[in-house]
């Protein structure tokens, strides 16, 4: 284990952003966290988590795909993309952490997704951990360790010192580039601050989440269960829990005329919205009461069935603070687990 | 953004002009040879009422510079009313705009009779003129549609 | 008031004047609170609360289940009564089959501005009638309510229902609210000032369309930015045009329905101030053609559905404000 004094953070900053682009949760004007990129002078936010979750790197909100330009009747193709630049994600929390092996489950299995994988390959993730959990935070339910967090590197802020672990290959190489600033240090500090971390997520109002009756077995018994109608009841539809989710995946594929060209792009799309699998005969899932209860056995027993057993969900907690009615996962969980 | 042979910005405007008046007012103006600039592109509606704002931001979008939206004088609508509703509806638009920080000058509204081919030119030219010095639409227009 | 709200939900409920109340469900951390259909006095024993966190206007639901089979009775505070009212209007509620309880409010609190004092892991909360005792699992500490009011009751409009079948509590009074004070300051600015203060905010917006959905004035079963016909049609803002441009066209499909409800600004999860721009359209339509409120009464058309022969010319907007 390596440490660093807090007071000299802009230094490491200043190494890696020396030939990479470095990105970290900067406070904005609206009392928000949010990824910007590093700039001398920049702090870290000191906020839990970041409004938007740290897929946007690899899975962004807009991206094009191909681009097509007519002349007469023969169509071109233009490939849009450019290089990509290697970049490092500074600060990210242990729930964020797992949603990027959750994501890899769905576009990097066959046929591999080269838009993600590129940004995958250019990206390194710095975690830190998580010193004060809120109380819409349950991510121990799902096996993850707030004072754990996976990555390439895993860091811990505790008594003034920034500490760090290299987890993976690409991690130590990174590590390597900034040795010279740190120190050697033991994992003491490190592991009172991990028992502090365990007592505070015991006290957490949704750590002990039962999440035992969401299994394949139980899976029609859930889907017919008649409490969807009274949970779905106030959804607004609005797409705003499927936006902030670091593990909700699904888009939309877009053509925009520009006027000399054709532009097709992907966009974020919301298992909320009306026309979510709306087909050529119409739409199947008729009310919001199905669409609804679509999105909680996606991520709660359609997902691990097809992916030994692991959750769509990292109990990150943001659907929690920002439904405009507090309808989340959490509820829908106890809801259907009482049965 | 358009550049002439003297490599100047010259501004691209969309004129929605009411069929029964303004649109009149245009013909007149061409037929007794009275000059204005050829980056007007004019769009004939049946009356500046059917204008909808989201035309106007549409046009923006698609790189326009400016837009002006003419139509006949107030009581004198060939559908009688029609350009009363268009006028508050301008004058709530026009104020969002530039509520956003929109540049004043690209947008204007002119009431142009079908006897009024020289209003007409002069407005196209005074038109072109304000938005040629205001410079290219950036605030207001879509990257992705320049060329 | 809650205990009396409940009895008499459960006494309407009972005599059979109403088959279901609609109102506010608690949750698990006293501010999370979930607008609710309550269809005995069980349920409303169960989970019915009327506290500070209520902000949520129900009068939308209404307009899908006003359709439905028997009668609703619905809580309404003052300024949700203009949202029902402007409903009416509109036809999009069948009046008939709804009994509309007015209940008073004192301003409703927002956690992320209790949270933004530095609270954090919040266990529970209770209230008297000028502060907020917040229990956390890191401690406890006291805020003042007043601080933390949502933006939109800062500057209340009226503590005054305008429609209603009963009334629960003392009638309250119009505000004098300083609601166009903020629109005002940015008036003053210049257009740059204005340009740059807009993209801050709107660059922040994921399209959500919380603010949509959760608007009372949009009600459209088809909306233009779901209907691929429309040419505005998407589901992400593609660039800085897109932004700017779903915000224009949201605020002026609502211009002269608005309410002034707040919950746009309420329900965005990225903070955006999207009331300053109905608010400015408010504020448009009382210097232009009148003092015009959407939704103080049932009757009176909205100033854009009208027109006098007098009306200023839309080169006004030149005249106004820093330039």
């Amino acid at each position: 284990m390596q440490k660093l004094s807090l007071t000299r953070l802009s230094e490491l900053f200043e190494i890696i952003a020396a030939d990479r682009l470095l990105y970290l949760p900067v406070d904005n004007s609206a009392g928000q966290a949010q990824y910007k990129k590093w700039e001398s002078g920049v702090a870290m936010s000191q906020a839990l988590n970041t409004v938007r979750s740290a897929k946007d790197f690899f899975f962004p909100q807009t991206e094009n795909i191909v681009d097509f330009k007519m002349a007469g009747k023969n169509i071109e193709l233009f490939d849009s993309r450019s290089e990509l630049e290697n970049f490092v994600i500074f600060g990210v929390r242990a729930c964020d952490a797992r949603s990027f092996p959750i994501l890899d489950k769905v576009f990097l299995a066959e046929p591999v997704d080269t838009f993600y994988q590129s940004r995958r390959e250019h990206g390194t993730i710095i975690t830190l951990s998580c010193t004060r959990p809120e109380e819409t935070c349950f991510c121990s339910v799902f096996g993850i360790d707030p004072g754990n967090p996976e990555g390439d590197i895993s860091s811990w802020i505790e008594d003034g010192e920034i500490y760090f672990e290299a987890i993976t290959k690409k991690g130590t190489v990174m590590l390597e580039s900034f040795r010279s600033i740190l120190e050697g240090a033991d994992e003491g500090a490190v592991k009172v601050q991990q028992m502090r971390t365990k007592e505070i997520m015991a006290k957490l109002p949704y750590g002990s989440l039962d999440l035992s009756g969401f299994n394949e077995d139980e899976l029609l018994e859930k889907f017919n269960s008649p409490k969807w109608a009274d949970l779905s009841q106030s959804c607004l539809g609005c797409g705003t829990c499927t936006f902030i989710c670091p593990t909700c995946q699904c888009y939309d594929i877009c053509d925009f005329d520009t006027g000399h060209e054709v532009k097709r792009f992907r966009c974020w799309d919301s298992c909320m919205y009306s026309d979510f699998t709306k087909m050529a005969h119409g739409n199947p899932r008729i009310t919001q009461t199905e669409k609804f209860r679509q999105r909680f056995m996606h991520k709660l027993i359609y997902f691990p069935a097809n992916n030994n057993g692991e959750y769509g969900c990292v109990g990150c907690g943001r659907c929690l603070a920002k439904c405009p009615v507090s309808m989340n996962i959490a509820k829908v969980a106890r809801a259907l687990g009482d049965e | 953004m358009q550049i002439n042979e003297k490599n100047e910005f010259t501004p691209n405007i969309v004129a929605f002009c009411c069929n029964w008046c303004s649109y009149a007012g245009a013909d007149l103006a061409g037929n007794n040879r009275l000059n204005y600039p050829a980056d007007v592109k004019i769009i004939r509606v049946p009356c500046s009422c059917r204008v909808n704002p989201m035309f106007i931001l549409r046009a923006f979008q698609k790189g326009a510079d400016g837009v002006i939206i003419c139509g006949c004088h107030p009581g004198d609508c060939h559908y009688t009313t029609g350009n009363y509703y268009a006028r508050r509806r301008l004058t709530m638009l026009f104020s969002m705009l530039d509520f956003l920080g929109i540049d004043r000058g690209r947008t204007r509204v002119e009431w142009v009779s079908a006897a009024e081919g020289a209003k007409f030119a002069a407005t196209m030219n005074d038109f072109v003129e304000t938005v040629t010095n205001l410079g290219e639409n950036k605030r207001l227009g879509d990257l992705r549609c320049r060329k | 008031m809650q205990e009396i709200m409940l009895e008499r939900a459960a006494a309407l409920l009972q005599d059979g004047t109403v088959n279901r109340v609609f109102g506010w469900q608690t949750g698990t951390f006293v501010y999370d609170i979930t607008p609710s259909v309550f269809r005995s006095a069980d349920e409303l024993g169960h989970g019915f609360v009327y506290n500070d966190f209520c902000g949520n206007n129900l009068s939308k639901y209404l307009v899908r289940e006003s359709k439905k089979e028997g009668k609703a009775a619905v809580f309404l505070k003052p300024c949700d009564t203009y949202s029902f009212n402007q409903l009416i209007k509109e036809h999009r509620i069948l009046r008939g089959n709804v009994y509309v309880i007015g209940v008073p409010c004192s301003g409703k609190a927002d956690i992320e501005k209790i949270k933004a004092t530095g609270i954090s892991g919040v266990t529970g909360i209770t209230s008297d009638d000028e502060n907020f005792a917040v229990d956390t699992i890191y401690g406890s500490q006291m805020v003042e309510k007043n601080e933390v009011l949502l933006e939109r009751c800062k500057s209340c409009k009226s503590k005054k229902h305008v429609v209603y079948d009963e009334l629960i509590g003392q009638e309250g009074e119009v505000q004098d609210a300083g609601r166009f004070d903020m629109v005002e300051k940015l008036e003053k600015m210049t257009s740059e000032e204005r340009y740059a203060f807009w993209r801050g905010e709107l660059s922040r917006c994921i399209r959500c369309n919380a603010c949509r959905n959760v608007c009372p004035a949009c009600t459209c079963e088809k909306c233009v930015f779901d209907n691929d016909d429309s040419g505005v049609a998407a589901k992400a803002s593609a660039d800085t045009f897109e932004e700017n441009m779903y915000h224009i066209i949201r605020a002026f499909h609502v211009a002269g329905r608005c309410t002034d409800c707040g919950e746009c600004s309420r329900v965005c999860p990225q903070n955006i101030p999207l009331h300053l721009l109905n608010r400015k359209g408010i504020r448009d339509i009382n210097e232009y053609f009148g003092e015009f409120q959407a939704g103080e009464d049932s009757e009176t058309l909205s100033p854009l559905t009208e027109f006098t022969k007098e009306d200023v010319e839309p080169g006004i907007v030149n005249t106004k404000g820093g330039m």
